[in-house]
C-alpha cells in the first residue's frame, strides 16, 4: 500500500490507485474532464494536473499510478495557473451559449470555469464550428460544445461494447463521431448523455423542456424491466421531464437502459385518469360510485369459483397483496401473476431468483445462458456480463437465438438437444462448467413460458446440480432465471398464483372464453390475450389505456410507478420502493386503495386502512418484505417439472426492446425508436406508406 | 573537425555500391556473429561506456534505454522498434541512412535486438519514404538470403525478424508511443506514461524504441570499442552526429561530423558558408523545426551539442540545421513552422489541441502586424499554457520556436506591428 503527502498531509492507498484517487481519499478536489471512475483513463482533458515533487512538468493525476513517498501538491499558485491556463483553452473553441444549452446548470465545463476561468475572453481568432452529427432519435448532438473528452467514446467501446464512436481528424479538426453516420444501436446509449461533461450530448426527447433547478428530484425504482435499476425521477408540476439513473453498486452502477430513461414520455400519453363503465357494449366516462356499483352488482350474483385475477408486468406488491387478501375472502382460488404463463414454481424461491445477484455476475467464471438474450431482457445485466468477459477468464456460452450481446458468447445451438446434452454431461461445456470456480446459468423468460418450461427448468436444475453451480460452503448459488416482469418476483413471493384447485392465467383466460369464468380482475394485465375472454365481466384496474382496459367492461384508474409510493422486488429477490414523484392524473388513485374501496363497496372490509398496515401485514405474509434493498439468499430445493422438451427452437420473450409495456407502448420516444433500430429502417423505400 | 577514419557513414553520399557486397568492403557485417557472442550484458554495457545519446533529439542514453528492458523474456516476448519515421522539418539524415547505408541499420537491428532481447524488430518508416523502404527491403532481403538475419542470424544462434512498415504521413507518429499506436494499426496518438514503452509496449510487449541513427551507429561503435567513440566529441557529448545543413547555405548538405563542432565551422566547411557571407545570417534553427532558434550573436560562437546549446536555450534535436539569412522574414518563418504544429497535433490533449491553433492564428496576424503589441505578450502566456502539460512533447514543440522568436526577436514583432499601424492610420487619413 503506497503511502504519499498530498498538500502535507500523509495518505496510504491500495495499490493500484491513482494520485487524484489519493487525494480524493483526502477530500481534496481535482477538477476533471475526462476522467470517469469507470471508464479507462484518457488522460487527455489535462484540467487534473498536479505538481509532483521532483518532476520539471505538473503531472496528470488521473493517469499517474500513486506510489511511495510520492509528494504531491494541488494547491500551488502555479497549479492554479496552469489549470487557468487549461480552462483558457477549452473555452477558446467552446461556444458560450449556455442560456441556451440543456446541459446549462450541470455543466462540469460551466462549474469549472467559475473557479478557473478568467472574466474575459483573450482568443481573437475566429471560433471553430463543427456540423451537428446523427446518433439516433435519442441523443441530441452539438458537436460544437464538443471539449473532445473522449468519454462517450470509451463508454460506447468498453462498458455499451458498440465500438462505432471514434475520433476522425486531428488536431482543432478532430471529431467525435461514427466514420459512417448512423444511429448509435445500444441500449445504453442514453447514458452518453449523462457521461458527457458539456451540452455536446444532450437528451433529444427532453430538449429544451426544462431548466435543470426548475426539477423536482425524486429518488426511485424503475419497473420497466425486473432488473428494478435505481432512478432519480426529475418532474416539474404534474409532469415527469425525465428519468436519470441513481447510484447503486448492486444493481445498475450508474447506468440505465434506454427504455429505462425515455420510456417517461410514455406516461404522458393514452392514461386512464377517470373511471369507464361498458354500457350496451360501449365504455363510457363514470365516477367512481358508478363504477364500484356495477363491480359490485355483477359481484354479488357470481360463485366465488367464477372469479379470478390476473396480475400484470407492472403491478406493485401491494396491489397485488390487496387483491389477492380480498380474492382470499370471496373464496375464488383463481389468480395468477404470470399473465405469460411461465411455469415458474413459487413454492421454492431459489428456482425463480436471479441467485447470483447482479454484482455476484462479476465474481462467476463460466456463464451458460439459456432462452435468454439479456442485452434486450435486462441490458443493464447485459452490461455486467460484459464487465465479467472484459475481465477475461469467462467463458459465455448461449442456447436459444444466436446474438450479438457484445460479448463473445459461443452459439451452443437452439434449444432442447444441447440443453439435454448438457444436462447429461455429454457437452464441452458441461465439462466447462464443471471445471470453473464459480460457474452460473441464466434461465429466461422464452423457454419458461412454453408448455415445456416445467421441464426445461428441471433440465436447469439438473445442470446446476450436475455441474456444481450450487457450494454452499462457497457461498454461492450459479442458479439464475432473468425476469422481464418488475412484478413477477413479488408476486411470486407473496403468493399471487393459484390456489389449491384454481386456474393459473391461461387457464383463467381459457375459463373466460368458455364461459366458466364470470369475472375477471385485470390488475394492470394487459400482455394476455383479451379477444379470448368470452363474455367474461372484466375490471380493468390500472394506468394506461392498453389491450386490456380496451377489453374491460369497468375501467378502474391506477397510478404508474413514478405516482405512487410502491413496493417491488428485482429479479434478483432484492425488495426496493419506488417514491411518489408526481401524483395521477385526473381521479386515478393508487392500486392498492382502488382494490380497499372496491372490496368495501362489494361488501368486504379488507383488515388494512393505511399503506402501512398493507406493508406490515406484506412483511407478516411472508418476511422478504421486510427487508429492504437487500438480497436475502434462498434456500436450495427441488423444483420443476421432468419431462419432454419439445425441439422449437428457444426465444427470447423480447422482441421489441422498446416497447415492452403499456409506458413504453404509449412513448412517441419508444415508438422512434423501435422504428430506428427494432424495425428493419434500412428496408423502407422512402415511398412505403 | 572528423577525420576520414572516424568516419561511420562512409557511404553516406550513396557514391558505392550500398548492396551487401559493398557494405560488406566497408566493414559492414564483420564480426557480427563475435560481437553477439559477447553477451546481451557485455553489448549493453558498452554501449553504455560508449556515451551514446539517443540521435532522435531527446539524447536519452541509448545503452540506458536498453538496460531499462526485462533482464529475463517472461510470458510476452520483446520488441525492437526502429523510429525512421523522420518527420521533423529540416531532417533528414535517416533518409540517407535507409537509402545509402541501409546494411548499417539491419546490423544495428539485430544488435540491438538481441541486446534487448527481442526476436522481431520493426522498421517504422516515414510514409514518404517509399523508395528508401524499398532500398531497405532490399537489403533485408539481401541480408536474409545471406543468413545475416532470419533464423540463427550471423550463426549466432539468435533468431531475428526484420519487418518494415510504412507510416502514412503523421508527423505524430515519430514520438515513440504514438508510432507503438500506429505500428498496432490504430490512430496514432501518443499514450500516457507511465507505463513506459520498456514495461508495457508493443502490443503490451516489453518495447525498446531507438532512433534509426541510434541503431546504425551501434555495430561501429562495438566494433571500434566504445573508448573510439567517446574520445570523439566532448564530454557528455561524444561520437559523430549525421547533421543537416539546409537553407540559405551555398552548399545544402547532410555530413557526419563530431558532437561539439562549432556550429560556424560546420556551415563554413560544409555547406559552402551562408549565402552572402557570414555577416548575412541572421538566425539559426539548429536542431529541427522544434527547438527555438538562436540569432547570428549566439551562432558566432556556439558548439553543436546537446548541453551547449541547451545553455543557449535552444537544442540539438535532430541536429537539422536550418540557416536564414538576413532575406529572410523570420516572423513568417516561425509562422509557417506554427502552422505545421497547428496542423499535426493529434488532438488528444487539450493545450496542444486549441493551443497550437491558437498559437498558429495569432502568429499569421503577426506576420502581416495585425495586432495589437500587448497581443506579443498573450501569445508569450500561450506558449507558456501550452508547453509542459500535455502527454508528449508535440506542445513543447510548438511552443518552443515561438519562443525563441520572441527571445531574440521581439522588436522585429513590435516593428511589424507598428509598420502595420502606420499604414492603416495612413490609409484612414
Amino acid at each position: 500500500m503506497p503511502k504519499l503527502t498530498v498538500n502535507g498531509r500523509e495518505i496510504e492507498v491500495p495499490a493500484g490507485h491513482t494520485v487524484l484517487q489519493a487525494c480524493e481519499a483526502l477530500g481534496v478536489e481535482i477538477p476533471r474532464f475526462c476522467y470517469h471512475e469507470r471508464l479507462s483513463i484518457a488522460g487527455n482533458c489535462r484540467m487534473c494536473l498536479v505538481h509532483m515533487e521532483k518532476s520539471p512538468k505538473p503531472i496528470a493525476s488521473c493517469a499517474m499510478p500513486a506510489a511511495d513517498g510520492m509528494v504531491i501538491r494541488t494547491d500551488t499558485p502555479e497549479i492554479h495557473k496552469t489549470r487557468q491556463g487549461v480552462m483558457e483553452l477549452l473555452l477558446i473553441n467552446h461556444p458560450l451559449d449556455c442560456p441556451i444549452c440543456d446541459q446549462g446548470g450541470e455543466c462540469d465545463l460551466q462549474d469549472q470555469a467559475l473557479l478557473y476561468g478568467f472574466d474575459r475572453g483573450r482568443y481573437r481568432e475566429s471560433r471553430r464550428a463543427v456540423k451537428d452529427k446523427y446518433w439516433g432519435p435519442l441523443i441530441k448532438t452539438v458537436m460544437t460544445r464538443c471539449i473532445h473528452c473522449t468519454r462517450c467514446i470509451r463508454f460506447a467501446t468498453e462498458i455499451a461494447g458498440v465500438p462505432d464512436l471514434g475520433a476522425t481528424g486531428r488536431g482543432e479538426n478532430m471529431e467525435v463521431g461514427m466514420y459512417v453516420e448512423k444511429a448509435l444501436n445500444s441500449e445504453l446509449s442514453g447514458n452518453l448523455i449523462d457521461l458527457c461533461p458539456v451540452g455536446a450530448l444532450t437528451s433529444a426527447p427532453y430538449a429544451f423542456a426544462c431548466l435543470s433547478w426548475e426539477l423536482r428530484k425524486t429518488e426511485s425504482v424503475d419497473v420497466l424491466d425486473a432488473v428494478g435499476s435505481n432512478i432519480r425521477v426529475d418532474s416539474r408540476g404534474p409532469t415527469v421531464l425525465r428519468v436519470l439513473p441513481r447510484l447503486n453498486e448492486d444493481v445498475n452502477e450508474e447506468w440505465i437502459s434506454d427504455k429505462t430513461r425515455f420510456a417517461c414520455d410514455g406516461l404522458r400519453h393514452r392514461r386512464l385518469d377517470q373511471p369507464w363503465v361498458r354500457r350496451s357494449g360501449k365504455l363510457e366516462p363514470a365516477t367512481w360510485p358508478e363504477a364500484f356499483a356495477a363491480v359490485a352488482q355483477r359481484l354479488k350474483s357470481a360463485k366465488p369459483d367464477r372469479v379470478a385475477a390476473i396480475a400484470g408486468d407492472l403491478a406493485d406488491a401491494e396491489s397485488m397483496f390487496a387483491l389477492k387478501t380480498w380474492l382470499a375472502t370471496l373464496g375464488s382460488p383463481h389468480l395468477d401473476c404470470r399473465q405469460d404463463g411461465a411455469k415458474l414454481d413459487p413454492a421454492c424461491r431459489a428456482g425463480y431468483l436471479f441467485n447470483t445477484t447482479i454484482a455476484g455476475i462479476e465474481r462467476a467464471d463460466a456463464c451458460l445462458l439459456i432462452g435468454t438474450n439479456p442485452r434486450r431482457e435486462a441490458p443493464i445485466v447485459n452490461a455486467r456480463l460484459r464487465k465479467r468477459w472484459l475481465m477475461g477468464g469467462f467463458a459465455v456460452a448461449m442456447i436459444g437465438e444466436a446474438a450479438d450481446l457484445t460479448y463473445r458468447a459461443e452459439h451452443l445451438g437452439p434449444g432442447a438437444a444441447e440443453l439435454k446434452a448438457v444436462a447429461e454431461a455429454r457437452h464441452p461445456f458441461a465439462k466447462t462448467l464443471a471445471k470453473a470456480r464459480a460457474p452460473m446459468l441464466v434461465v429466461g423468460q422464452g423457454p419458461l413460458v412454453r408448455p415445456d418450461g416445467g421441464a426445461v427448468l428441471a433440465l436447469a436444475r439438473q445442470i446446476a446440480e450436475s455441474c456444481g453451480l450450487i457450494k454452499v460452503e462457497g457461498h454461492w448459488n450459479g442458479f439464475n432465471v432473468l425476469h422481464t416482469a418488475a412484478a413477477r418476483v413479488a408476486g411470486l413471493d407473496l403468493g399471487f398464483v393459484p390456489g389449491p384447485n384454481g386456474r393459473d392465467a391461461g387457464a383463467i383466460v381459457a375459463g373466460a372464453g368458455e364461459g366458466t369464468i364470470d369475472i375477471l380482475f385485470l390488475l394492470g394485465a394487459d400482455e394476455i390475450d383479451t379477444g379470448r375472454l368470452g363474455s367474461a365481466f372484466v375490471v380493468y384496474i390500472g394506468h394506461h389505456g392498453d389491450k386490456g382496459a380496451a377489453r374491460a367492461d369497468v375501467i378502474l384508474p391506477g397510478a404508474a410507478y413514478t405516482e405512487k409510493d410502491a413496493t417491488y422486488v428485482n429479479t434478483e429477490g432484492r425488495v426496493q420502493r419506488t417514491r411518489r414523484a408526481v401524483f395521477p392524473p385526473g381521479e386515478a388513485r393508487e392500486d392498492w386503495a382502488i382494490v380497499r374501496a372496491l372490496a368495501e363497496a362489494c361488501g368486504v372490509r379488507l383488515p388494512f386502512d393505511r399503506l402501512a398496515d398493507v406493508r406490515a401485514q406484506l412483511a407478516s405474509a411472508n418476511p422478504v418484505f421486510a427487508a429492504l434493498d437487500t438480497v436475502q439468499s434462498a434456500p436450495w430445493g427441488a423444483f420443476g417439472a421432468p419431462g419432454e422438451v419439445g425441439a422449437a427452437p428457444f426465444r427470447s420473450p423480447v422482441r421489441d426492446f422498446y416497447r415492452t409495456d403499456a409506458i413504453g407502448r404509449a412513448s412517441p420516444t419508444m415508438a422512434e425508436c423501435a422504428a430506428v433500430f427494432s424495425g428493419n429502417a434500412s428496408g423502407l423505400t422512402g415511398t412505403h406508406g | 573537425m572528423l577525420q576520414d577514419k572516424d568516419r561511420i557513414f562512409t557511404n553516406i553520399y550513396g557514391i558505392a555500391d550500398v548492396g551487401l557486397a559493398g557494405a560488406r568492403a566497408r566493414g559492414d557485417w564483420n564480426g557480427t556473429q563475435e560481437i553477439l557472442a559477447r553477451g546481451r550484458e557485455a553489448i549493453v554495457d558498452a554501449i553504455k561506456r560508449s556515451g551514446l545519446r539517443g540521435r532522435g533529439g531527446a539524447g536519452f542514453g541509448t545503452g540506458m534505454k536498453w538496460s531499462f528492458m526485462p533482464k529475463e523474456v517472461g510470458a510476452r516476448p520483446h520488441f525492437l522498434v526502429v523510429n525512421a519515421d523522420e518527420g521533423e522539418p529540416g531532417t533528414c539524415k535517416d533518409r540517407e541512412i535507409l537509402r545509402h547505408e541501409p546494411h548499417k541499420l539491419i546490423e544495428g537491428a539485430l544488435i540491438a535486438s538481441f541486446a534487448v532481447g527481442a526476436h522481431a524488430s520493426y522498421c517504422y518508416v516515414r510514409g514518404e519514404f517509399l523508395r528508401e523502404a524499398e532500398a531497405l527491403q532490399q537489403a533485408a532481403d539481401e541480408a536474409r538470403a545471406a543468413g545475416l538475419i532470419g533464423p540463427n542470424a550471423c550463426g549466432s544462434g539468435w533468431d531475428f525478424e526484420f519487418h518494415i512498415h510504412l507510416g502514412a504521413g503523421a508527423y505524430i507518429c515519430g514520438e515513440e508511443s504514438a508510432l507503438i499506436e500506429s505500428l498496432e494499426g490504430r490512430k496514432g496518438q501518443p499514450r500516457l506514461k507511465p507505463p513506459f514503452p520498456a514495461n508495457v509496449g508493443l502490443y503490451g510487449c516489453p518495447t525498446t524504441v531507438n532512433n534509426a541513427e541510434s541503431i546504425a551507429v551501434a555495430p561501429t561503435i562495438l566494433r571500434r570499442g566504445p573508448e573510439w567513440f567517446s574520445a570523439i566529441g566532448r564530454p557528455n557529448n561524444v561520437g559523430t552526429k549525421l547533421f543537416n545543413i539546409s537553407g540559405h547555405v551555398n552548399n545544402p548538405c547532410t555530413v557526419e561530423e563530431e558532437m561539439g563542432i562549432p556550429l560556424k565551422e560546420l556551415i563554413e566547411t560544409h555547406a559552402g558558408g551562408v549565402r552572402g557571407g557570414w555577416d548575412n545570417l541572421l538566425a539559426v534553427i539548429p536542431g529541427g523545426s522544434s527547438v527555438p532558434l538562436i540569432p547570428k550573436s549566439i551562432c558566432d560562437t556556439v558548439r553543436m551539442d546537446f548541453d551547449s546549446l541547451r545553455e543557449v536555450k535552444s537544442g540539438l534535436g535532430t541536429g537539422a540545421l536550418i540557416v536564414m539569412d538576413k532575406s529572410t522574414d523570420v516572423i513568417r518563418a516561425i509562422a509557417r513552422l506554427s502552422r505545421f504544429y497547428k496542423h499535426e497535433s493529434c488532438g488528444q490533449c487539450t493545450p496542444c489541441r486549441e493551443g497550437t491553433g491558437w498559437l498558429a492564428r495569432m502568429m499569421e496576424r503577426m506576420a502581416r502586424g495585425d495586432a495589437s503589441p500587448g497581443e506579443i505578450g498573450v501569445l508569450e502566456q500561450v506558449t507558456r499554457q501550452v508547453e509542459g502539460n500535455t502527454i508528449c512533447a508535440l506542445a513543447d514543440a510548438a511552443a518552443w520556436p515561438v519562443q525563441g522568436l520572441l527571445r531574440h526577436f521581439r522588436p522585429e514583432l513590435e516593428r511589424r506591428i507598428a509598420e502595420a499601424q502606420a499604414r492603416k492610420s495612413g490609409r484612414a487619413a
